[in-house]
């Protein structure tokens, strides 16, 4: 039941960031839509992936977002508003996407595949969280790229704050 | 507590694919045109979660969806960094009124 709460709330939210015109709604709108995903995240037993959700995207990445709306358009005049192309296509396109991904959600009868009725799906198991074995897991099967990950944070950090400066390129 | 179908959590990635596709093509303006890649990204975490239900001993989804989330927030800072560029060299921000003029 919850579920469909979050569901709907994600559909809604995402639907008027399409649909309205105004960037800082649309920003705003993005924020709703992510919280009800790491709602449904935490519905699903994944509370690392919930709150890593909530902590990057809700607190990093729509932070981003705003400052780069605050600082590609000015508030008060038009620029805030974000005019439409391909108003034809665009919903075509997408509309033939959504068509054909549920059609073939809903003809594949994923819920009645042999590999996942035999599946167990006691996820938490004895522990009541998923954090211990994917911290576990992170330092064992997946080190490498967790590794390469750092990596690559560093030179993502490097590369923006060196594309965003001011100062002539040497 | 009963399981949540996995039809309606795999309809939900679809739908949500298909607003992020939408604003990436309909949309003008560039943090717009981020925010539906986002929206892409958000769908395709939510399929990987899903399907790491059935698979408790490994998490191989959950793993997943931490790198893509780790990855989406290193293409979000370098891509906003670029629009601000884009943005003080144009004057604008809109995709498609960034022409490089003529020599």
């Amino acid at each position: 039941m919850l579920f469909y709460i979050f569901a709907i709330l994600a559909i809604l939210s995402g639907a008027f960031m399409v649909l309205t015109r105004n960037l800082l709604y649309a920003g705003f709108s993005l924020l709703v839509t992510l919280l009800s995903l790491a709602g449904i995240y935490v519905l699903l037993f994944a509370d690392f992936i919930a709150v890593t959700q909530l902590m990057v995207y809700v607190g990093g990445v729509l932070v981003l977002i705003l400052f780069g709306i605050m600082l590609s358009s000015r508030v008060h005049d038009k620029s805030v508003l974000s005019e439409n192309v391909n108003t034809v296509w665009g919903p075509l396109v997408s509309g033939l996407l959504l068509v054909g991904l549920g059609y073939t959600i809903l003809k594949a009868e994923i819920a009645s595949l042999p590999w996942l009725l035999t599946a167990d799906t006691d996820v938490l198991g004895p522990q009541k969280s998923t954090v211990q074995s994917i911290g576990i897991k992170l330092m064992t099967d997946v080190v490498v790229p967790f590794e390469v990950a750092s990596l690559l944070l560093l030179i993502a950090l490097i590369g923006a704050a060196y594309i965003a400066t001011d100062k002539p390129k040497v | 507590m009963e399981q949540i179908p996995l039809e309606h959590i795999l309809l939900l990635g679809a739908v949500l694919f298909s607003l992020g596709i939408l604003a990436v093509i309909t949309k003008r303006h560039a943090v717009v045109v981020l925010m539906g890649i986002e929206l892409i990204f958000n769908a395709a975490n939510l399929n990987l979660v899903a399907f790491s239900r059935y698979d408790p001993s490994l998490l191989q989804g959950q793993m997943f969806s931490l790198f893509v989330i780790l990855v989406a927030a290193a293409e979000a800072a370098v891509a906003l960094a670029i629009v601000l560029r884009v943005y003080q060299h144009f004057k604008t921000a809109n995709v498609n009124q960034i022409v490089t003029p003529e020599k």
